[in-house]
């Protein structure tokens, strides 16, 4: 006769495995689809959510870097932390950041270029045609410090920053309407009360942070402060030689400014990367907090696969015994259920992934100029997430089904 | 005689806590079953034939007393290894065939070996063969529901003798099946037991009973009658 052999009991193979728990999720097709859809929602929150959020800070920080490159900015009033703080724009201002002081700066050897800028707003009319429109007073390296590019004609000519001719550089929407299909190059134009000939205009870029330089009017610096009766500056702007060179042409335009106002730093000296790293860093917490709103739809997710096995542990009583008195062991019958749990929220995470990711093109479609692409550490964690709470949910069902007594549960019919 | 027991009981006892009460499913049992013997266990309701088919199914635990199987204490064995004996030494017949639905004729079949590890090219061998002996190869793809009744049994009759077992436990197998469809069944399962596997059938049948070389009558969970003691006795 031949005994009980001592072998070791092979466990069940992994495909075996595979096709069961695929075999029991398909018996019930409505059960697994609503699973599936609710984790694929919380994936495709987190997707959708993040894209949204990141590309919130891509397009801020786009904007930001086409004001122009290795930029320092000099804007009067003095913030405590040194930071970019837009409680700067209203602090009140001691001491006139002049022309003077502009011109002062030029002696900064990291500076390479540099322009002041004043802005008011005005009335621009030729013809008849009239138009409220943002006025800058700048000098001839606006262009290159700024980023910008002449459509036509020049831009302002290199001259005494104190006098400056009545020559204007038009924005390419302004020239639009108030020409139309007409030559604008040589027209005179009234602006305020100042008659300006037009030399240039700008090509359209549609781009610049809070200042669209397409419907900019652009006169020499000298002129524009007679036209808003104003001393001060709004703005130095500042290229340095290098990027390197970006911290010490803000120490030298410190310094420089701090001699000429008697020894007190009257002014905030702020770099474009400070900028940058600052609404990077606002709005990548954003996006982060955006993603833990959207994971918590996930773990509710997970709680319903967990409730949804535990009936299905209920319904396939009978077929637990079964698999019991057959020669299952306690671990094959908990793998099996786990193996489910697992390929249900698999499935979900996937489904989820690509509604999320069609999601975020959708709205890419919808605003071309908004970078809706959803950041990888946000795509893997939202995966990740879905697919250890599916795991994880489903150990209490599995369990439950491992520990049936098979008696009790063939008897059941 | 000569041959050592393949089952041996001895004062087996099961017990079942019914809120305050106890029922004495089983009390101080002794049976002895040699290897390739056809055993009916019969009846009343409540006397205790599936309790004591479950205890030597390993599907349940006595409260007392010793079960040795094949020579080899199996009362304390672990679940898993409990589980192993099960898949290699046993088969289930049931009443109400327990054919999971949603799987073919053939994967009903296969579920032991699935279940025991044994590799795709063996199974669909060993599948193959069941399906033929039990005349159930058009039936292979075939789901539980579009099979008859005695299809069905036939169908887990296979799945019972697909991993060889040493013993197999019938519990009134022919219970949900007409009397000629029944007669088949148990037929296939008298084959069985000439090829030299141990049978145990509980049944209410007086006739099928009859057909078994040894009849043990259960009553209030007790042996109130064994046919191979009173044949030694005489
Ligand atoms: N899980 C259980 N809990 C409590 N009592 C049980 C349990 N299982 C069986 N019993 C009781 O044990 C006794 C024997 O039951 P068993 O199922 O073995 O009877 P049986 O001889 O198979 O009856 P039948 O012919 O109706 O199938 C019965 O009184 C039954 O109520
Ligand atoms: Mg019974």
């Amino acid at each position: 006769m031949s005994a009980i052999r001592r072998s070791r009991h092979p466990p069940m193979r992994a495909p075996d495995l595979i096709r069961f728990a695929r075999d029991a999720a398909m018996g019930n097709l409505l059960r697994t689809a609503l699973l599936v859809l609710s984790v694929a929602i919380g994936v495709a929150a987190v997707v959708v959510l993040t894209a949204l959020g990141d590309g919130a800070r891509r397009y801020v920080v786009n904007e930001f870097s086409s004001l122009g490159s290795n930029l320092v900015i000099v804007l009067p009033g003095r913030s405590e932390t040194g930071g970019f703080n837009p409680a700067n724009a209203i602090t009140s201002t001691p001491r006139d950041l002049t022309i003077n002081d502009a011109q002062a700066l030029l002696r900064g050897t990291a500076i390479r270029r540099l322009a002041p800028l004043l802005v008011g707003t005005s009335e621009i009319s030729v013809d008849g045609k009239l138009r409220e429109v943002m006025v800058a007073g700048t000098t001839t390296q606006f262009i290159q410090v700024r980023n910008l590019a002449i459509a036509q004609g020049r831009f302002l000519p290199d001259e005494d920053w104190e006098r400056g001719s009545a020559e204007a550089v038009i924005g390419a929407t302004i020239r639009d309407e108030l020409f139309g299909p007409e030559p604008a190059l040589g027209k005179l134009v009234r602006i305020g009360d100042r008659r300006f000939r037009i030399v240039g205009v700008l090509k359209a870029s549609g781009q610049g942070l809070g200042m669209n330089s397409d419907e900019l009017v652009i006169v020499p610096v000298a002129l524009a402060q007679a036209m808003f009766n104003s001393n001060t500056l709004f703005r130095i702007l500042i290229e340095s030689r290098s990027r390197e060179d970006i911290p010490a042409a803000k120490a030298q335009a410190e310094e420089i400014i701090k001699q000429r106002h008697d020894g007190e730093l009257d002014v905030t000296v702020i770099t474009q990367d400070a900028m940058l790293a600052t609404f990077d860093r606002l709005l990548g917490v954003m996006t982060m907090g955006v993603a833990g709103i959207a994971a918590i739809s996930l773990a509710v997710a997970g709680i319903l696969v967990m409730n949804v096995m535990l009936v299905s542990v209920a319904q396939r009583t009978a077929e637990i015994g079964l698999l019991k008195a057959l020669g299952a062991t306690g671990s094959a019958i908990r793998l099996t259920f786990l193996a489910e749990a697992a390929m249900l929220s698999l499935a979900g995470a996937v489904v989820g992934f690509v509604l999320g990711h069609a999601g975020a093109a959708l709205i890419r479609h919808l605003y071309p100029t908004f970078p809706a692409y959803p950041p990888a550490w946000a795509v893997l964690a939202g995966l990740a997430t879905a697919l250890a709470s599916g795991i994880l949910f489903g150990v209490t069902p599995a369990r439950r089904a491992a520990a049936l007594d098979p008696i009790q549960a063939l008897s059941k019919r | 005689m000569s041959n050592p027991p393949q089952i041996e009981l001895r004062g087996v006892e099961r017990v079942f806590q019914l809120g305050d009460s106890q029922v004495h499913a089983l009390r101080r049992l002794d049976v002895s079953i040699a290897p390739g013997e056809y055993v009916a266990v019969m009846g009343p309701s409540g006397s205790g034939k599936s309790t004591l088919l479950n205890l030597i199914g390993l599907l349940d635990r006595p409260n007392a007393g010793l079960y040795l199987l094949e020579g080899r204490d199996v009362t304390t064995l672990s679940p898993d290894e409990q589980a192993r004996v099960r898949s290699e030494r046993i088969g289930f017949v049931f009443q109400s065939f327990h054919l999971v639905p949603r799987l073919t004729a053939a994967e009903n079949i296969a579920l032991p070996l699935t279940l025991a590890g044994i590799a795709p090219r063996e199974r669909a061998e060993r599948v193959a063969l069941a399906l033929a002996d039990y005349g159930l190869e058009a039936r292979a793809d075939h789901r539980p529901d579009q099979l008859s009744g005695g299809q069905r049994q036939r169908v887990a009759i296979a799945r019972a003798t697909v991993m060889q077992p040493a013993v197999i436990l019938a519990d009134e197998p022919t219970g949900n099946l007409d009397r000629a469809t029944g007669e088949e069944v148990i037929r296939l399962l008298e084959q069985l037991n000439g090829r030299g596997v141990t049978l145990i059938i509980v049944t209410h049948d007086p006739n099928l009973g009859n057909r078994a070389r040894r009849q043990l009558l259960m009553e209030d969970g007790e042996l109130r009658h064994d046919s191979a003691l009173e044949g030694a006795a005489k």
